[in-house]
Order: structure tokens, then C-alpha cells, then sequence
């Protein structure tokens, strides 16, 4: 067996995959300002991607923003600072845990049901007929998922953002004795808008990157059932992974002092 | 040649390193119905596809209407396209549309048609192939595979194109289905007075449908001629394929235990 062969090819199906990485993404963006423009399939794609997600989103939200506050209460009663409870909890979901989170129950529902559907038209040839159609798969097919996701998506995560604050709010008053209007005064103060704002930023980028691994994938399966069940898993893998890194880039950019 | 309609000069396309087209010459007429027959894995389908632009040759030129639509722009391709209808093997209709909305998909999205218009359209289309009005109503899944067949001969004819590509037309279907779908390809040919490119291993569906008959073998044409003439081409791997023999020139890939 002969390593280099394998380092080789190991390359350069890597570069292979980034160009076509590369390629796809142009041309679903360059076909974004083009016309004609599909708005009928923008709506749809926004109900399926914005509002059938709000419910698992809102959960995670809830739930994540609860059990911040009991980890923050915990950790802080041995210093007597139980009072940044509210504060950590909405500064911790409005700049990460509200746009990640939520980015990734997204990338789990939306980008799988993206690649598999597009990947079963692919191997059915529906992707074909639509060329000859006279229709260009790129703007009926890509291009009003990538927009209803990066317009969906942050909206999502400010809805997570309201939720999630609530959950730490229901689980400090309810079972860590906080006041209530001291808890929402603690948060309102230290609040700023640049925390909120940065969320959504990472949540756009988020949605795109969701949005266009699922078309991706999709749009290359080959190889039958199997082939889009592999279409289906890669859509998920490499947007929760790019979600997970592009969220730290993003931070280090937009939090740089 | 002046009146050819579709013209291949010395096409080369390759897969990794499975030679499928190696070096296709061939001219479809004006008006006339030309069949590609061949055995499975022959290179028929990649044929038509690069026609369509759906899979890019590396060599040769295929002229329609006496222009390269290999050197085309995107938008004289685009142009070119709606010269064309085809009918996909596994018919490829939208699965998430309404009958009618498939037949109609070309006018609507390929030609801006006012969706009423299409409609009416579509419904005169489906009639043609011998489906009612309410059968545009019904979605594709609702259908048996020959009525399918049908949806898809009606989408391939809808907006009265000048070249239409049949592909496999008449697989998967009991004999009499099949017969009935080649006398509606023939009644619908002939009314639209189009050029047509089949491809098929049926030799019954071949013999009816066809003006002209060529043999592809091993990525080439081995041979063309006169529907008439088929049974005395003189050719063996003609003689071999038209009588289904296994013994003759043409050997198939089997591994026997």
C-alpha cells in the first residue's frame, strides 16, 4: 500500500470537494440578484424553514435558558453573586447559546429535509426535467431556500433570544427565589443591543450556511436511496460543523477589543 | 448536411475511466423520428443528456439547428431549451405538483403563461394522451405507472416543442401499455410535426416509432439506416440485438459461476 498514493487522493478528493463547495455557492448566490424570482417558493420555503422550526426551537431556547440560570445560580452562591444570574443568562443566549443552539436544531431538522429532498429529486431526475423545463434548478430550487433561511433563522433565534431569557426568568423566580421585577431589571440594564444584534448576525450566517449544505448535498447525491440517506447525514454533519466553527470566527471578529 | 436537425460530431464523454461516448457522429433530420437503440450502459441516455446540457461532453460538437449549444452562453442555452420536450425514463414528474401543474411547469415557469391559460392548456394536453380533466387534479404518486408515462408525455408535448427526446418511453410497462404509449407518441409526433430522438432496447416500441434506426455499441454508432432496412443491415451485432440473442459479437458482462 503506498502512503502518498493515499495522502494524494485523500487530497485531492478534499479540493475537489471545496471547488465544487466553492462553485455551488456561487452560482446560488450570483442567481439570488437575477431574475426571475420564484416569491411564491420563498414564502413556502419561509413556513417550512421559519415557522415549523419555531416549536423545537423554543423548547431548546426554554429549556437551555433554565438550566444556565441554575448552573449560574450554583456557581456563584460561593461568592455571593447570585445577582449576575440575570445578566449572564441573557448575555449567554442573546451571543451564543440562543443563535448556536438554535442554528443547530435548524441544521438537524431543516438541512436534512433539504438534502433529502433534493437529493430524491436528483435521483429521480427531477432536477433534470427542470432544466429542460426551461427552468434553472439554481433559482427555483436554491436560491429561495438560501434566502428563506438567512432571512428565517435570525428571526428564529430572536424569538430563542425571548424564550430563553424567559426560561431563566420562570426558573429563577419559580425555584431560585428571585424577584421578579429585579430579574427583569437586571436584564433589561446590562442588555445592550450590539449582544442581541451579533446573535443575529451569526444566526444569518447560520441560516445561509444550513440552507446551502442541504442544496449541496442534495443537489449531488447520486446512487439511489443510499445516496441521499449519505446526502442526508453529510447535510447535517457539515453545517453543524461549519455553524460550530463559523460561530467562532464570528465571535473573535465581532467581540475583538 | 442541410436538413439535419440535431447533429453529433465526434462526441467523447468519459466517466472516470469508463469510456460511454467515444466519438458519437450522428444527424437527426428535420421532422423526422430517430431511434438510438442499444443495450443497457451503452452511453443512450448520457447522449441525450448532453444535448440538454445536462452532462457537458469533453470533446466534439452537437449542432441544433446548425448551432454548437456546446459553445453556447447561458442564455442562448436557455433559449435553445425550450425547443425541447422530453420524456424521462422514470417520467420525473414533480412529485410536490398537481398533475396539471406538471404538464403545465414549462408554460408557467419556462414561458411566464398566466397560470389559467396553462391550465387550459394542460387540460387540452392531457386529453390528447387520453386522461380526463380530473385526473390534473390528482398528484403523481396517485398514479399507476402508465398513466404517469402519460402525464409525462403530455408534459413533453405541452409547449408544442420542435425537438422531443424520449427516453426509455415505454420500460416498466405490460405490452399493450407500452403499445398504447407508442401510438400516442407517434399521434402526438406526427400532430406537432416535431423531430424526435428516441432511445430504447424495446424493439417493438423501436420498429413502431421510428422513421430512422441507429445501433449504438461501446460508445459508437455502429450503425444507421431506414427503419425498413433494420433487418437487413447486415450488420451482426445489429442481427444480434433486434432478435435478442445471447450468443453473437455483443458479449455481456456476466460473471458465471
Amino acid at each position: 500500500m503506498n502512503v502518498f498514493a493515499i495522502i494524494g487522493r485523500t487530497v485531492l478528493a478534499l479540493l475537489t470537494e471545496i471547488g465544487g463547495v466553492a462553485r455551488f455557492t456561487w452560482n446560488g448566490v450570483s442567481h439570488i440578484v437575477r431574475p426571475p424570482f420564484f416569491w411564491h417558493l420563498l414564502m413556502q420555503q419561509m413556513m417550512r424553514i421559519g415557522y415549523f422550526s419555531l416549536p423545537v426551537v423554543a423548547l431548546t431556547a426554554f429549556f437551555t435558558g433554565g438550566a444556565l440560570a441554575l448552573q449560574i445560580y450554583y456557581g456563584s452562591t460561593d461568592f455571593n453573586s447570585e445577582n449576575v444570574v440575570a445578566t449572564i443568562v441573557a448575555l449567554g443566549i442573546t451571543r451564543e447559546l440562543g443563535p448556536v443552539l438554535g442554528g443547530l436544531m435548524v441544521a438537524g431538522r431543516v438541512s436534512a429535509a433539504i438534502a433529502a429532498e433534493m437529493g430524491t429529486m436528483r435521483v429521480t431526475e427531477q432536477i433534470d426535467a427542470l432544466s429542460t423545463l426551461s427552468t434553472n434548478p439554481y433559482k427555483y430550487l436554491v436560491v429561495p431556500r438560501i434566502v428563506a433561511a438567512v432571512i428565517t433563522v435570525p428571526l428564529l433565534v430572536f424569538v430563542a433570544d425571548i424564550i430563553g431569557v424567559m426560561g431563566g426568568y420562570v426558573v429563577g423566580v419559580a425555584s431560585l427565589d428571585f424577584n421578579g421585577p429585579v430579574y427583569i431589571k437586571n436584564t433589561v440594564d446590562f442588555l445592550k443591543f450590539d449582544d442581541v444584534m451579533s446573535g443575529l448576525i451569526k444566526a444569518a450566517v447560520f441560516g445561509f450556511v444550513i440552507a446551502l449544505m442541504g442544496c449541496y448535498h442534495g443537489f449531488n447525491s447520486k446512487g439511489g436511496a443510499q445516496g441521499v440517506g449519505r446526502a442526508t447525514t453529510n447535510a447535517v454533519v457539515s453545517s453543524s460543523i461549519l455553524i460550530l466553527a463559523a460561530n467562532y470566527v464570528m465571535t473573535s471578529l465581532l467581540f475583538a477589543k | 448536411m442541410s436538413d439535419a436537425k440535431i447533429e453529433f460530431r465526434g462526441v467523447h464523454k468519459r466517466f472516470g475511466s469508463k469510456v460511454v461516448l467515444d466519438g458519437i457522429d450522428l444527424i437527426v433530420p428535420k421532422g423526422q423520428s430517430m431511434v438510438a437503440m442499444g443495450g443497457s450502459g451503452s452511453g443512450k441516455s448520457v447522449m441525450l443528456k448532453c444535448v440538454l446540457g445536462i452532462i457537458r461532453p469533453e470533446k466534439g460538437e452537437i449542432l441544433v439547428d446548425g448551432r454548437n449549444v456546446l459553445s453556447m452562453s447561458a442564455s442562448e442555452r436557455e433559449e435553445t431549451l425550450c425547443k425541447f420536450g422530453m420524456l424521462f425514463q422514470g417520467s420525473a414528474l414533480f412529485d410536490s405538483l398537481p398533475v396539471w401543474e406538471n404538464v403545465a411547469f414549462g408554460l408557467i415557469q419556462g414561458r411566464n403563461m398566466k397560470r389559467a391559460k396553462a391550465k387550459d392548456i394542460a387540460i387540452d394536453k392531457l386529453a390528447k394522451v387520453g386522461l380526463s380533466a380530473e385526473v390534473g387534479a390528482l398528484y403523481p404518486a396517485e398514479l399507476s405507472g402508465g398513466m404517469q408515462k402519460r402525464v409525462a408525455l403530455a408534459r413533453a408535448i405541452a409547449a408544442d416543442p420542435e425537438i422531443i427526446f424520449f427516453d426509455e418511453p415505454t420500460t416498466g410497462l405490460d405490452p399493450i401499455m407500452a403499445d398504447v404509449i407508442n401510438d400516442l407518441i407517434v399521434a402526438s409526433v406526427k400532430e406537432l410535426g416535431a423531430t424526435t430522438l428516441s432511445i430504447t432496447h424495446d424493439m417493438a416500441s423501436a420498429r413502431k416509432i421510428a422513421d430512422k434506426i441507429a445501433m449504438i455499441y461501446k460508445g459508437k454508432i455502429i450503425w444507421s439506416g431506414e427503419r425498413a432496412d433494420i433487418d437487413q443491415s447486415g450488420n451482426e451485432y445489429v442481427d444480434q440485438f433486434i432478435h435478442g440473442r445471447a450468443e453473437g459479437p455483443i458479449r455481456m458482462e456476466v460473471l458465471k459461476p
